[in-house]
């Protein structure tokens, strides 16, 4: 069965679809090159949202009433909205949606998704869900207050913010968001599988696309638990139904709901909530073990046990959701099976962080841009992964459930991690999307800001946390466990966390002065080895590779070899192209021979 | 390359299994719609799996009484109590459409365009009577025995939200597909596959088979428990 026994527009030679007129090329775009530009766009104009709201919480938590535009109610609702637009409107669009868009097709040497047309759909979609989720800012009583998790009974009840409105349009953006990426995920699933080059087995893919094609399954099978909590929320908040209510006396009356179980609520959001983890985590993983591999000039360590570590990770986020909930009074016996399953996930994360390691260990390390967010990104994710080990016992997790601890460890781990391996990812890819190479300068500039600035403001909160200061408060008031010198923490975390935010303006603005002025960066900039660096045209034009697909003929990782003049060898150079160092006598180049073999992975 | 040889692999099963899933073709041996739906019916399953379970977990959770289904459930028909008489009605004619889809299916890879239509259509129309009953159904509990998704006289609350919310999101796939086999029908009256094949018949096929398969589920968890 070869690749073109069932034709669709991504497999076809011909140039009759290429788009004439500004508005099918560049708005109604069916081109996944174009979606993938929309949705980073949009998800980095929405995550600036979410920036400047932590800012406002920093505010509040550093100088308490100093602000009186930061009341209670909108601490709460700032709190929630950047939790939700971080997590799902930034940070899964612009993995799987910018990225995955961006990447699968030329990684795999494909002319485009399997069905473009749907893909644009996906885009569209997700726009409203953020258009419906910023409404809820403007809407009477604001954004919903209830937290990132939505727990009821309190999110729906009257006297928590945005109980009114607020949460409704939490709830229906929600939906909207799952639909999008329910036709996005179908495509990139569809297109790994069935649209790869001759010669592109699943063995030769990329890490890259490894780490989304997993991420994409997960999000497909755990989006379906939050559809359907927000539905039944949806019903109890406007039909009157009871499945999350039980009786409950609320504002010195009785509510009209009873019989209903709040914590089926947390089941559900959580079966959802840990494969979201590593939704975000997967695709970052492959992402930073390709631009390692590239900076480092040298092979991947132990690329299978990469791929399986990828798929394991994957299946075990789904049989790990209740160690989210062991303070909600579930059966204790849950809390034993959830912890082991816990700490198993150690073992393939660990395998990962050893193999980036062992990647980097004797290469030729270019302390590129891209290479000091990978790097950093180790840093972050090992420390996050170790408190994690912490939290997923259940007797270290009971008293440090809720305080800052826990936010410390699930921002280092998926909250600065992801966004490390972002920037490592735009940085090392945005020479192919415009041509030119970001501002090194200003780039030192940011990476450096940005990784000192997370351990100013985030090492302080683990050490909060084990002094109790308890997560989402909006003041500590006189309390007598918590010192007075933590508000000088506090107040120290509130300055980094602003230079940090204003740092980020320095991003944007190198992105926006790089598109116009950036150096120019030609076809492969950082002679890189797989298939999206070796186009034609760069920016790659609608439809990728011209007149003929590329041919695969190696893995993805042939950095190095002993014997070959250059060092690297792209995907699509058939072994009897590759071009050899000239021999002189007597000076064969035995050294890491056996390394040599892996360019004929099977 | 290894990978482009025909000589026989070695090596043992297992990873011989590995290597044919894993090798540079279409991982699936089938047109990309079609992998497409069944990925999207693994998506859908997990919604209905997680409303199912939702129910059940509801239901053991409850305050009230469970309403007694063998009596909300039956008609009155020539003065007989007949229970889940409506039901099996609608749960043959349900399971009678997947039978004229399959032919459909089958008429279509045979290139009989006529017949394909013809039973595409009477699929449809079995689809479109079974929401006709679950209208009258509805009805019925929401007029005569005062049920609805806040609360009833016969018991727990949870017992109209949860019925009204799964039966109506079942109903809403119905709809669904009696549209889509309704414009693919149409499609495939006017010769539009003629050039392309008639996979889209079996995949509009696939999501019919599926929405019945997920009626049976809530048959036995709604009707017989």
């Amino acid at each position: 069965m070869t690749q073109t026994t069932h034709t669709a527009i991504a497999d076809q030679v011909d140039d009759s679809h290429h788009p004439k007129s500004f508005i099918s090329k560049y708005v109604w775009s069916q081109d996944h090159k174009v979606i993938a530009i929309q949705y980073s766009i949009t998800a980095i104009g929405v995550g600036l949202v979410a920036l400047v709201l932590s800012g406002m919480m920093r505010l509040q938590l550093g100088f308490p009433d100093q602000f009186s535009f930061i009341d209670p109610s909108s601490y709460l609702q700032f709190v929630t909205m950047h939790g939700m637009i971080m997590v799902i409107y930034l940070l899964t669009a612009l993995l799987l949606g910018g990225f995955g868009n961006y990447l699968i097709p030329l990684m795999i040497g494909a002319r485009d998704m399997v069905f473009p047309y749907l893909n644009m759909l996906s885009y569209w979609t997700y726009l409203l869900s953020v258009i419906v989720l910023l409404a809820s800012f403007f809407v009477t009583g604001g954004p919903t207050g209830a937290g990132w998790t939505l727990y009821p009974p309190q999110a729906v009840l009257n006297g928590t913010p945005g109980a009114e409105n607020g949460i409704v349009f939490m709830l229906i953006s929600l939906a909207i968001f799952i639909v999008a990426f329910t036709m996005g995920g179908l495509n990139y699933v569809t297109t790994i599988l069935q649209a790869r080059a001759k010669g592109m087995t699943l063995m030769r893919m990329p890490l890259t696309i490894w780490g989304i094609f997993v991420a994409t399954i997960l999000g497909l099978l755990a989006f379906p638990a939050l559809l359907v909590s927000a539905i039944m929320m949806m019903f109890d908040k406007l039909v009157g139904t009871s499945f999350f209510m039980p009786a409950i006396l609320s504002l010195g009356e009785n509510i009209d709901h009873k019989g209903g179980s709040p914590i089926l609520f947390q089941h559900l959001f959580w079966f959802f909530g840990h494969p979201e983890v590593y939704i975000v985590a997967l695709p970052a993983f492959g992402m930073v073990s390709d631009v390692i591999a590239t900076h480092a000039r040298k092979n991947i360590f132990g690329y299978r046990m990469m791929v399986w570590a990828i798929v394991a990770i994957g299946g075990l986020s789904f049989v790990v959701w209740a160690h989210h909930m062991y303070v909600s009074g579930m059966n204790p016996y849950f809390g034993f099976f959830f912890a082991t399953t816990t700490l198993i996930i150690a073992v393939p994360t660990a395998i990962k962080v050893y193999n980036w390691l062992l990647t980097l260990w004797q290469g030729n390390i270019h302390l590129t841009i891209p290479m000091l967010f990978a790097i950093g990104f180790i840093f972050t994710f090992t420390h996050g992964g170790l408190t994690g080990l912490m939290l997923g016992n259940v007797v270290v997790d009971l008293p440090l459930s809720d305080t800052y601890f826990v936010v410390a460890h699930f921002h280092m781990v998926m909250g600065v991690s992801p966004v490390m391996v972002l920037f490592a990812a735009i940085y090392h890819w945005f020479p192919k999307v415009t041509g030119k190479f970001l501002h090194t300068g200003l780039g030192k500039i940011h990476f450096w800001g940005t990784f000192l600035g997370t351990y100013a403001i985030y090492l302080p909160m683990h050490y909060l946390g084990f002094l109790g200061v308890p997560r989402r408060y909006f003041a500590m008031g006189t309390t007598d466990f918590i010192p007075e010198s933590a508000q000088a923490l506090n107040a120290s975390i509130t300055v980094s966390a602003i230079i940090v935010g204003v740092i980020q303006l320095v991003f944007i603005f190198n992105l926006i002065w790089s598109v116009f002025k950036g150096k120019k960066a030609g076809d492969n900039p950082w002679n890189a080895t797989t298939l999206e660096w070796q186009t034609t045209k760069t920016p790659p034009v609608h439809g990728n590779w011209g007149p003929s697909l590329p041919v695969v003929h190696r893995w993805a990782y042939d950095y190095s070899v002993p014997g070959v003049k250059d060092d690297f060898i792209p995907q699509n150079v058939a072994p009897d192209q590759v071009i050899m160092i000239e021999k002189v006598e007597g000076a064969e180049n035995v050294e890491g021979m056996e390394s040599n073999q892996k360019g004929d992975n099977t | 390359m290894a990978s482009n040889d025909n000589k026989p692999v070695e090596g043992s099963a297992w990873q011989n299994v590995v290597k044919d899933w894993s090798d540079d073709k279409e991982t699936f041996n089938m047109p990309w719609g079609k992998l497409m739906m069944w990925l999207f019916l693994l998506s859908d399953t997990f919604i209905f799996s997680i409303f199912l379970t939702s129910y059940m977990s509801v239901r053991m959770s409850m305050t009230h009484d469970w309403p007694n289904v063998s009596e909300v459930f039956s008609l009155v028909i020539g003065g007989h109590h007949i229970p889940l008489i409506l039901i099996a009605i609608m749960t043959f004619i349900l399971i009678t459409s997947s039978g004229t889809m399959a032919m459909a299916v089958n008429y279509a890879y045979r290139g009989d365009r006529k017949k394909t239509v013809i039973l595409m259509s009477i699929t449809a129309l079995l689809g479109a009577s079974f929401v006709g009953m679950q209208a009258f159904e509805w009805t019925k509990l929401i007029v005569e025995e005062g049920i609805r998704p806040w609360g009833n006289p016969l018991g727990a609350s949870q017992f109209g939200a949860a019925f009204f919310m799964i039966t109506g999101f079942h109903g809403l796939h119905v709809t669904g597909g009696v549209i889509f086999l309704s414009v693919i029908a149409r499609r495939v009256h006017k010769g539009v596959y003629e050039k392309r094949g008639y996979s889209i018949v079996e995949i509009t096929g696939l999501y019919w088979h599926f929405v019945d398969l997920v009626w049976v589920f809530i048959f036995a968890l709604f009707y017989l428990w």
